[in-house]
């Protein structure tokens, strides 16, 4: 047990947390704006999959990693926008819209992905983002080089998280998306337009979702794999739920998440006694699962959760 | 401008009309990628089409890889008509593949055999369905999450075996040893890998239709999806609708587990199901959620699947057309089912 402790405080387990959290951070706070204007977007995963394909090709061809994840952005949003115009506009149930992005979105990042580079044995890669170690800060003992020496993607999406904060509970945006998330008629009739506003909160999650995507193919592992995403779109919406819809909280969990990841991943290594890597690798999702089971019960979800929204009908 | 109105009533021929309407602008939408991949599009539809159902050994190919949609479809089309969110079919297969697995290796008499194995398939799909709507009954958990995540953990459960207690040692290939060649389903037609198990998930789908449309459970059901709180005023026992209709849904995906066992790969491997599970969802969408149009739905879907094999064989098209294909369709038909209730009115600019 205490060899597992000091494992937890080494600098090379610390930085794992921080890295295995950034892309759940990202997606976890897309989901989130998506939800709190009460559209539940279960595209993510497929969302994911898909920027994650674009932003690698394009930072492959152009050799322009910035132009990779500028690309994963704007997927990210345009497949956000094709998920608010089916449930937003046209009122359709968010749970299947949700899947059938998703497997659109897979779908066509695995035919776009084979259409461009073909079948190879060893699958391409790029030379991905590098650590940039902070001055001054990346000094601090053991913090410092395990948060501060960091892809900078990572420090966008430390960053990330109270700017969130800041634009949903300090804006009069912020204030438009919590209203139309929880009720949708009387933000009608304070004049905000329920429509628009959750086409830009969902736009808005679709882009972090993209940003996700890109850290997984152009920092984590430097290619496009078919298990890429494998399930971190999933745990995103559980950990906003764990997170009760709010940013602090959803990267929080997400961040709690990380730690159960790599400690998964240093028991795996570790190799202890016979228990098969798999048990690790469900450990997870399984805790995932209880941990909505506790936190459920008093989970106050935005009301208009799920519910479409049409004016005339009253 | 243009916008939406109720309609306020639906002619008779639109509601059949609508998943071919669906179909077709799929079609028409995807072969633009055909296109961009420097295809022809009538050549390579032309190849999926005679490649899934140009000849008798075509469509007993398809058939066969219709089979498990087939079930998967039933699972998810009752578990949405009570609103239960069962997105978790393809664990269920994987866990009724599994167990299936464990009763075909037992050597005895091949009909006890092939009975017990699709006894023990549909409960362990029954028990996997039973955790999400458990969850969601005792403890207000999102079932379509969690029924998400558990197909993460019974797929793990599955590699932990084939690469563990299962591991071919001979080989070293992370499969299942094969079950007893007594349990092996019958092949129904010489030459062809048409198996029993097609059968008995085209006799389900008419089965399911009368649970569905003429026995109490299954008005209980439909009630339960259209109003649970008039189902509650009515004294039906929600919650346990909600269960019920949970075991039954996971009975049925486990089922499509045992019939690739039993009927097609004769043992367990990774890759067992290709996503049968998901597209069972866009099978019971495209069904508009009634059993008996399940069998039409799966099958177009099992002709693209197999024929996009053969077109990207002949084409260069990459396969993985056929889960674009699927994606759109399910889009498709969302849209398309829109029509049923509304329809598009152009109103002046005052509006």
């Amino acid at each position: 047990m205490s060899a597992v402790f000091e494992q937890i405080f080494q600098v090379g387990f610390l930085a794992a947390i921080i890295r295995i959290a950034t892309p759940l951070a990202f997606a976890t706070l897309g989901e989130m704006f998506s939800e709190r204007a009460g559209v539940l977007n279960l595209g993510i995963e497929g969302i994911m999959l898909l920027s994650a394909m674009a932003g690698f090709t394009a930072a492959s061809l152009s050799g322009s990693l910035w132009l990779g994840v500028l690309v994963a952005v704007l997927v990210g949003a345009l497949m956000g926008a094709l998920h608010a115009l089916f449930t937003v506009a046209l009122g359709l149930s968010q749970h299947v819209c949700g899947i059938g992005v998703t497997l659109f979105c897979s779908g066509l990042a695995y035919f776009l992905y084979r259409l461009i580079f073909g079948q190879q044995s060893v699958p391409p890669s790029i030379d991905g983002f590098k650590p940039v170690p902070i001055p001054l800060l990346a000094d601090i003992p053991v913090l410092g080089p395990a948060v501060f020496n960091q892809f900078t993607l990572v420090y966008l999406a430390i960053i990330a998280i109270p700017l969130a904060a800041l634009v949903l509970y300090r804006t009069p945006w912020g204030l438009s998306v919590r209203m139309v998330g929880e009720n949708p008629r009387a933000a009608d009739s304070a004049g905000v337009s329920v429509v628009a506003t959750r086409f830009q909160a969902v736009i808005l999650g679709g882009a972090l979702m993209g940003l996700a995507g890109a850290f997984l193919t152009m920092a984590q592992f430097n290619a496009f794999t078919f298990g890429v995403v494998s399930g971190r779109g999933w745990v995103a919406i559980a950990l906003v739920v764990f997170g009760r819809w709010d940013p602090w909280r959803s990267a929080g969990a997400a961040l709690l998440f990380a730690f159960v990841d790599a400690l998964q991943l240093r028991m795996q290594a570790s190799g202890l006694g016979h228990i098969p890597y798999e048990a690790f690798l469900m450990l997870p999702f399984i805790f995932t699962i209880v941990a909505m089971a506790f936190m459920s019960r008093n989970a106050v979800a935005p009301s208009a959760l799920l519910k479409p929204f049409r004016r005339e009908e009253r | 401008m243009l916008r939406l109105e109720a309609r306020t009533s639906t002619p008779a021929w639109f509601n059949l009309a609508l998943p071919l309407i669906a179909i077709a602008v799929t079609l028409v939408l995807c072969s633009g990628l055909i296109a961009v991949a420097g295809a022809g599009v009538v050549e390579a539809y032309g190849v999926m089409l005679s490649a899934s159902l140009g000849d008798s050994y075509a469509i007993t190919e398809t058939l066969v890889r219709a089979a498990p949609m087939i079930f998967t479809g039933l699972a998810v089309a009752i578990a949405f008509r009570a609103k239960f969110w069962n997105i978790g079919a393809e664990g269920q297969l994987l866990a009724g593949a599994v167990a299936s697995c464990f009763v075909g290796a037992i050597p005895m008499p091949g009909y006890l055999a092939m009975l017990l194995m699709a006894l023990v398939g549909a409960a362990a799909g029954a028990l996997v369905a039973l955790v999400p709507a458990t969850l969601r009954v005792k403890f207000k958990v999102d079932d379509v999450v969690s029924s998400l995540l558990l197909n993460s953990v019974i797929y793990y459960a599955l590699m932990a075996l084939i690469e563990g207690r299962w591991k071919d040692t001979f080989s070293g290939y992370p499969i299942s040893p094969p079950i007893e060649d007594s349990a092996n389903l019958p092949v129904l037609i010489e030459g062809t890998r048409l198996h029993l198990g097609v059968v008995v998930a085209l006799i389900a789908a008419p089965l399911c239709w009368f649970l569905i449309a003429r026995t109490t459970l299954g008005f209980r059901i439909r009630v339960t999806g259209e109003n649970p709180e008039a189902a509650r005023y009515g004294g039906i026992n929600v919650q346990r609708v909600l269960l019920s209709t949970a075991l039954l849904s996971g009975a049925l995906a486990g089922l499509a587990g045992v019939g690739e066992v039993g009927g097609v790969h004769f043992q367990v491997m990774s890759d067992i199901s290709p996503g049968y599970g998901y597209s069972g969802i866009v099978v019971a969408m495209l069904a508009r959620l009634n059993p008996l149009g399940v069998v039409p739905a799966a099958i177009f879907l099992a002709a693209v699947m197999t024929g996009a094999e053969a077109m990207s064989r002949a084409t260069g098209v990459p396969a993985f057309l056929s889960d674009v294909i699927q994606g759109t369709a399910l889009l498709a038909m969302l849209v398309a089912l829109l029509f049923t209730a509304y329809r598009i009115r152009r109103v002046g600019a005052q509006a």
